[in-house]
């Protein structure tokens, strides 16, 4: 009889574990969670997503007027070997002259050209390596804006978020260059991500619980 | 004033259908009674069968390192579908022609490029029409981008995690 009981807390355990994920979806989706339900004083501990070339631009863009006095510290997350962004990373700190960042590399999931077969262990491994790191940090924000490596990172701490750990708000901004199509990235995220920002009115028709600003670029 | 300066611009990777068009005399001859006396080209990874030409003094470069000041000098933005040298030529507000690669699947940035071009803030071609759209000349009554106003997404991003707004 022991036996049944256990099985029978487990199956108890996992439907709530899946009512409190599909709870959360949907107060994401419903846009209920656009805005934080309480002030805050304290700076948050914010994770950035670095993806590549562009995405990194727009990011630093994106983060140019930020107030690091409120936004602090700040975990840079790569992909290892993306020299270029590290420097442009290092180069936008040093002109806002806080030193209270980090950069964090880890491994690729895919390089371009990877056969398919052998990027789904790769992805694996930089799912498992993400798992401490967004533990560790528990951030309060995640800030993205694309590229893949940012998947892992959300979904991690989405859960995180459902399990009561840590609270953490995703921002994600969809890139300047898509206006009539999401990216994959955007794709997935609809469902997690607290904020959608999208940089063109068109796109915004497309999905109701998407924001428009305004010209960010 | 010096030479008016074409730059065509491939970005980082290759695209020798556009490098090849705007080599042929006949675009060069186009490029020459619009006024201008010198091409810049920035070929990335592809080939470059470095031509001469009678009229235009033609200049083949790889990469370079300070891409803004490469625009600031030149009347005339020949360019790949990239987001990032569109943006940065509009912010200059300078001619920018944009040609489509269509040998590229899924290619994204063309949706940008047709979207700028759509505004006014560009135009936009394939590497067949090119000459054409020179012949236009359209492409030299431009709308002038506008300047984001830069704490949009500060005051966003303070509002969506609870801080006082001043």
């Amino acid at each position: 009889m022991e036996d049944q009981l256990k099985i029978e807390l487990a199956i108890l355990i996992a439907v709530l574990i899946l009512a409190r994920i599909l709870y959360l979806v949907h107060k994401i989706t419903t846009g209920f969670s656009r805005e934080a339900s309480s002030k805050r004083v304290t700076p948050c501990r914010t994770v950035i997503c670095i993806g590549s070339g562009g995405h990194t631009t727009e990011m630093l863009t994106l983060m140019a007027s930020l107030d690091f006095a409120k936004y602090s510290p700040r975990y840079y997350i790569m992909a290892k070997t993306d020299t270029t962004s590290y420097a442009k990373v290092r180069k936008f700190e040093e002109t806002k002259n806080h030193s209270n960042y980090e950069i964090i590399e880890i491994p690729r999931s895919r390089v371009v050209g990877q056969s398919y077969i052998t990027s789904i262990f790769t992805t694996l491994y930089s799912i498992l390596y993400s798992v401490p790191l967004v533990c560790k940090i528990r951030p309060d924000l995640i800030l993205c804006n694309g590229p893949g490596t940012c998947i892992p990172i959300c979904l991690i701490s989405f859960l995180l978020k459902a399990a009561f750990i840590s609270d953490t708000r995703i921002v994600f901004i969809e890139s300047f260059c898509r206006t009539e199509t999401f990216s994959l990235s955007g794709k997935i995220l609809m469902y997690f991500a607290d904020n959608f920002l999208v940089q063109w009115p068109s796109l915004k028709q497309k999905l109701k619980r998407a924001e428009y600003i305004g010209q960010l670029m | 004033m010096g030479a008016k300066k074409v730059f065509v611009t491939v970005g980082t990777t290759k695209f020798d259908k556009l490098i090849e068009e705007v080599s042929k005399d006949e675009v060069l001859e186009v490029l020459h009674s619009l006024g201008y006396t010198f091409v810049q080209f920035q070929v990335g990874t592809g080939d470059s069968n470095e031509r001469k030409h009678p009229k235009i003094h033609i200049k083949y470069d790889r990469y370079f390192e300070n891409f803004a000041q490469e625009i600031e000098s030149s009347d005339l933005i020949i360019s790949h579908a990239g987001a990032g040298t569109c943006l940065e030529v509009l912010k200059q507000h300078k001619p920018l022609i944009v040609v489509i690669n269509e040998d590229l699947m899924d290619n994204h940035q063309i949706e940008l490029a047709q979207q700028l071009a759509k505004d006014g803030y560009l135009q936009c071609c394939t590497p067949r029409t090119l000459k054409d759209t020179l012949l236009e000349r359209k492409f030299l009554q431009f709308k002038q981008y506008p300047n984001p106003d830069p704490r949009l997404f500060s005051r966003y991003l303070d509002k969506c995690m609870g801080f006082e707004i001043k």
